[in-house]
């Protein structure tokens, strides 16, 4: 039903995303496993490329690949972590194993939920999506319920940002500055 | 592709917890919450593509949270530094009894 060569697009670019996010829970340095976790979000845009989401694919590119993780590394490179007392962060053996133990359960949980009936009513004709991105572009049809069905999120959205802009500068400063500064605390 | 993107979603979620729970640099923690916050981005995808459009709206909410979380959260980190001079997890242990 798929062509061979997307299966095998979504194939290769799923098994790179799993590599990549294996060597990044196992990196020492903080740079290195911040680097491979941009790999397996360029990965996920290219997947969802495939999952008829351009607009989101371009979001994850722009937003997580090039804002969030740049932050990340600036934080990282601001506390100059990289010494070697800070690199060993590893847990020991007995947390390891129940960490790897309580992932298999998770795992085996939600593959078990794999084979759950999907709502035959709700579902779309296959190639919907595709059809609508052709006549009404890639932005249109996301920005559709963004600004109808879920209207109150979105300018909740707004205000959250900005407790979230106001909330790092006031956490983030320094602790002179608190002193100073006209109704510090 | 329903169910190999479910099945990719469920093992990058399963290698953020187990990244959480063994890792105790508060950097690399963070990282593992935006690789587990994407897990689910994914299933949205998936699932978006059977369902319609609105599946989309929502990861763009979830990407705002994860901005927002990424924000407060490392300022925190940065303030706990300037404090004990380290963000390993098992040291910052003030409220424990």
């Amino acid at each position: 039903m798929y062509p061979l060569f997307y299966s095998f697009c979504f194939y290769l670019f799923g098994l790179i995303a799993i590599a990549s996010a294996l060597a990044f829970v196992t990196r020492r340095s903080p740079v290195a496993a911040a680097l491979w976790l941009v790999n397996v979000l360029f990965c996920l845009a290219a997947l969802y490329v495939m999952l008829d989401a351009p607009f989101i694919a371009a979001v994850q590119v722009l937003v997580y690949a090039g804002a969030i993780m740049v932050v990340f590394l600036f934080v990282v490179m601001l506390l100059n972590l990289g010494l070697p007392g800070e690199l060993a962060d590893a847990r020991g053996l007995l947390a390891k194993i129940l960490a790897g133990l309580a992932g298999i359960v998770l795992l085996a949980k939600i593959m078990s939920s794999r084979t759950a009936v999907p709502i035959e009513s709700l579902m779309l004709r296959p190639d919907s999506l595709a059809t609508v991105a052709r006549i009404q572009g890639a932005v249109a049809p996301v920005a559709q319920p963004l600004f109808t069905e879920y209207l109150i999120a979105f300018e909740v959205t707004s205000i959250l940002l900005l407790v979230a802009a106001v909330g790092a500068v006031l956490i983030g400063r320094r602790r002179a500055a608190a002193v100073e500064g006209v109704g510090a605390g | 592709m329903l169910a190999e993107s479910i099945a990719l979603s469920a093992l990058l979620f399963v290698i953020g917890v187990v990244g959480v729970l063994t890792r105790r640099n508060a950097i690399i923690v963070f990282m593992c919450v935006e690789l587990m916050l994407n897990a689910v981005n994914l299933t949205f995808i998936a699932f978006g593509r059977v369902y319609g459009y609105g599946a989309q709206a929502i990861v763009i909410f979830v990407m705002t949270v994860a901005a927002a979380e990424a924000a407060v959260g490392l300022a925190i980190v940065i303030a706990i530094f300037r404090h004990r001079q380290t963000v390993d997890l098992d040291s910052i242990n003030l409220l424990k009894g």
